[in-house]
């Protein structure tokens, strides 16, 4: 046991006669208050604090609003419900897909290393898509007299680097994991795929 | 198998749990708040309260409520605090998907509210998560000039950010000290609901609620694991180190910028040569030919307190010129290093119109080109009294080209580029 700090508050060091006398109180409360109509309403700290939010909310809301609310409104509440219904279904179910594909043929452990190559990929794309897809390429150009035509070639020598890399990192890791035995290793030093 | 997703049974990856949230949860804590106040220091960059025509969100109201003179020194002021926020913004890209990826369940969970609170708190998520996605969007498109969005850039991302703001207080405040009991309590991650913790102890609000709402994230089916909630975090993180990695090289030079591969200003400059640095706009895009800069047609007026002098290119040369390194940088984040410049100090032309040099006024900044959100802009004092301030005739010692600004452009220490007015046609001293 570990001596206590004797400045230190600890439950534990209460007086155990007062201690059962507020474990009885706080028996008798739901009798003495209508614990239903708490429940209902919930924590009145919250309910301030939200109170604080959606007033501060509602002052900026009204000035974001201003102009051309229908189309703003449905800017802000569509980016979410994209993103909730359409992007993550979407993207979570290429993830199962490939997951369970790969479970059929016994590789489910192999899973990240299509995983991350497609994710950054997509990643990428779904940031930059501006300028990879060339819908901006005209006004781009004219107003930074930049070429918009190395984005697309430039996010898909990523995307070939990034399988390239997760197939190499797969083939130097089953290489290694087959050579495990060591007499084997020490008769060849290096892998022969290791170039 | 066919479960409903407010089912917790149809939530299948064992990677959901309260260190997982807690985690990302608290890199966008310190992130987001990065975010919004090298936001809000962008906006006073602009000096909106000096004059109408710098202030695109003009019935702000107290939202300005901090809004101060920007300084001019140091000299890479907005350079430092708009590069961050771009270029953090888009590092935290990944990192929100995570987070709302690791918390959707929750959007399904039944019943919709347990209490009043409860509905207002369910509620004010969709201010968090769509405030969030907006700004994030909005920003985005933006710096990729893709203005596609309903309205101003400006009003968007400035009313948005205080729309999400609002529900970002709240929710941290009622979620960080969950978080981080979580990350020191559940020191093992994969840890699944933890019983016995001394949670109630500490009194949170919410008498109703269970005592560790997130656990209702632990997935009571789980998947057999492909990778470690560890792994799966350093997968995260290196979706940020990608971004970076292809974007920060947009404010700096050289080899350093051709790393930005898919930044708008990344790649290759523009032109190479003394004038080969990043344009933000051309000449050709704002319509300015060169008949109207030329030497005979071009001329500068300035207005003061009992004179408007007219001046010529020529007339401008041989005014005493001063030289300083000042860089450019955007609000699209991207910015260049120093560059050379050399013209007439701001303060003298303050001079030639009547002003003591050290007691320089405001001045109003008018552009040739026709349209453009700033076409004109309004500098403060601090701003023409500062002696690298300069109205810039020559860049790393040639002539400006036509897109750097020729005939003569501004050029203020720490300014947002957009206030450094090229092609200048009209500049007028006085109080605004």
């Amino acid at each position: 046991m570990r001596r206590l700090d004797p400045r230190r508050f600890d439950p534990r060091r209460l007086d155990p006669r007062r201690l059962e006398l507020r474990r009885r109180l706080a028996a008798l409360r739901p009798a003495t208050r209508p614990r239903i109509g708490r429940d209902l309403i919930g924590s009145p700290f919250q309910l301030l604090l939200l109170a604080c939010t959606f007033a501060l909310a509602a002052y900026a809301g009204v000035r974001l609003l201003a102009a051309e609310w229908s189309r703003v409104a449905l800017w802000f509440v569509g980016a979410a419900v994209l993103h909730d219904l359409v992007l993550v279904p979407l993207y979570a179910g290429a993830d199962r897909a490939v997951s369970e594909a790969l479970d059929a043929t016994g590789h489910r452990d192999r899973t990240m290393y299509v995983r991350v190559p497609a994710a950054l990929s997509g990643l990428l794309l779904l940031v930059w898509f501006p300028l990879i897809s060339g819908q901006v390429a005209d006004h781009y150009r004219s107003a930074t007299a930049l070429s918009a035509d190395d984005f697309l070639a430039h996010w898909l020598l990523i995307t070939a680097a990034l399988f390239a890399g997760s197939a190499l990192l797969l083939l130097l890791r089953s290489v290694r994991a087959s050579r495990r035995d060591p007499l084997r290793r020490a008769t060849k030093e290096r892998p022969p795929a290791a170039h | 198998m066919p479960r409903s997703p407010s089912s917790p049974a149809f939530w299948r990856s064992p990677l959901r749990g309260p260190w997982f949230t807690s985690v990302l949860g608290v890199v966008l804590l310190v992130g987001i708040t990065v975010l919004f106040v090298t936001g809000l220091l962008s906006y006073a960059a602009y000096n909106p309260n000096l004059s109408a025509v710098n202030d695109k969100t003009p019935d702000k109201g107290i939202l300005g409520f901090y809004l101060f003179p920007w300084p001019t020194r140091p000299v890479w002021l907005y350079r430092l605090t708009q590069g961050v926020h771009v270029t953090l913004g888009i590092a935290l890209v990944p990192v929100l998907l995570a987070k709302l990826w690791s918390v959707v369940p929750k959007l399904f969970a039944l019943p919709p509210a347990r209490s009043l609170a409860h509905a207002l708190e369910r509620l004010s998520l969709l201010l968090l998560v769509g405030g969030a996605l907006f700004e994030f969007t909005t920003g985005v498109l933006n710096i990729q000039l893709d203005y596609v969005f309903p309205g101003s850039f400006y009003t968007l991302h400035f009313y948005g950010a205080w729309v999400f703001i609002a529900a970002f207080v709240t929710h941290a405040v009622l979620r960080v000290p969950t978080a981080f009991r979580n990350l020191r309590h559940v020191r093992r991650p994969s840890t699944g609901p933890a019983s016995g913790s001394p949670e109630r102890a500490s009194g949170l609000p919410g008498a109703g609620e269970p005592a560790r709402p997130e656990d209702e994230l632990v997935s009571p089916d789980p998947l057999p694991p492909t990778v470690s909630r560890r792994g799966a975090l350093g997968f995260v993180g290196g979706g940020s180190v990608l971004l970076v990695a292809t974007t920060a090289g947009h404010g700096f030079d050289g080899p350093l910028r051709e790393t930005a591969l898919l930044a708008p200003h990344g790649g290759a400059e523009p032109g190479s040569g003394p004038n080969g640095f990043q344009i933000n706009k051309t000449a050709a895009s704002r319509g300015i030919t060169a008949t109207e800069t030329s030497e005979e047609a071009w001329r500068l007026v300035v207005t003061g307190k009992d004179r408007t002098v007219r001046l010529s290119r020529t007339e401008l040369r041989e005014l005493p010129l001063y030289s300083a390194a000042l860089p450019i940088a955007c609000v699209e984040g991207w910015s260049t290093s120093d560059q050379w410049w050399r013209g007439v100090r701001l303060r003298d032309l303050a001079g030639l119109v009547g002003y003591e040099k050290d007691a320089a006024p405001d001045v109003l900044v008018e552009s040739l080109q026709r349209h453009g959100a700033f076409r004109v802009a309004a500098l403060r004092d601090n701003q023409v009294r500062d002696p690298r301030s300069l109205l810039a005739l020559f860049v790393n010692g040639e002539d400006l080209t036509p897109d750097h600004g020729y005939p003569a452009r501004v050029i203020v220490p720490a300014a947002p580029g957009v206030l450094n007015t090229k092609w200048v046609a009209r500049m007028t001293f006085g109080d605004l």
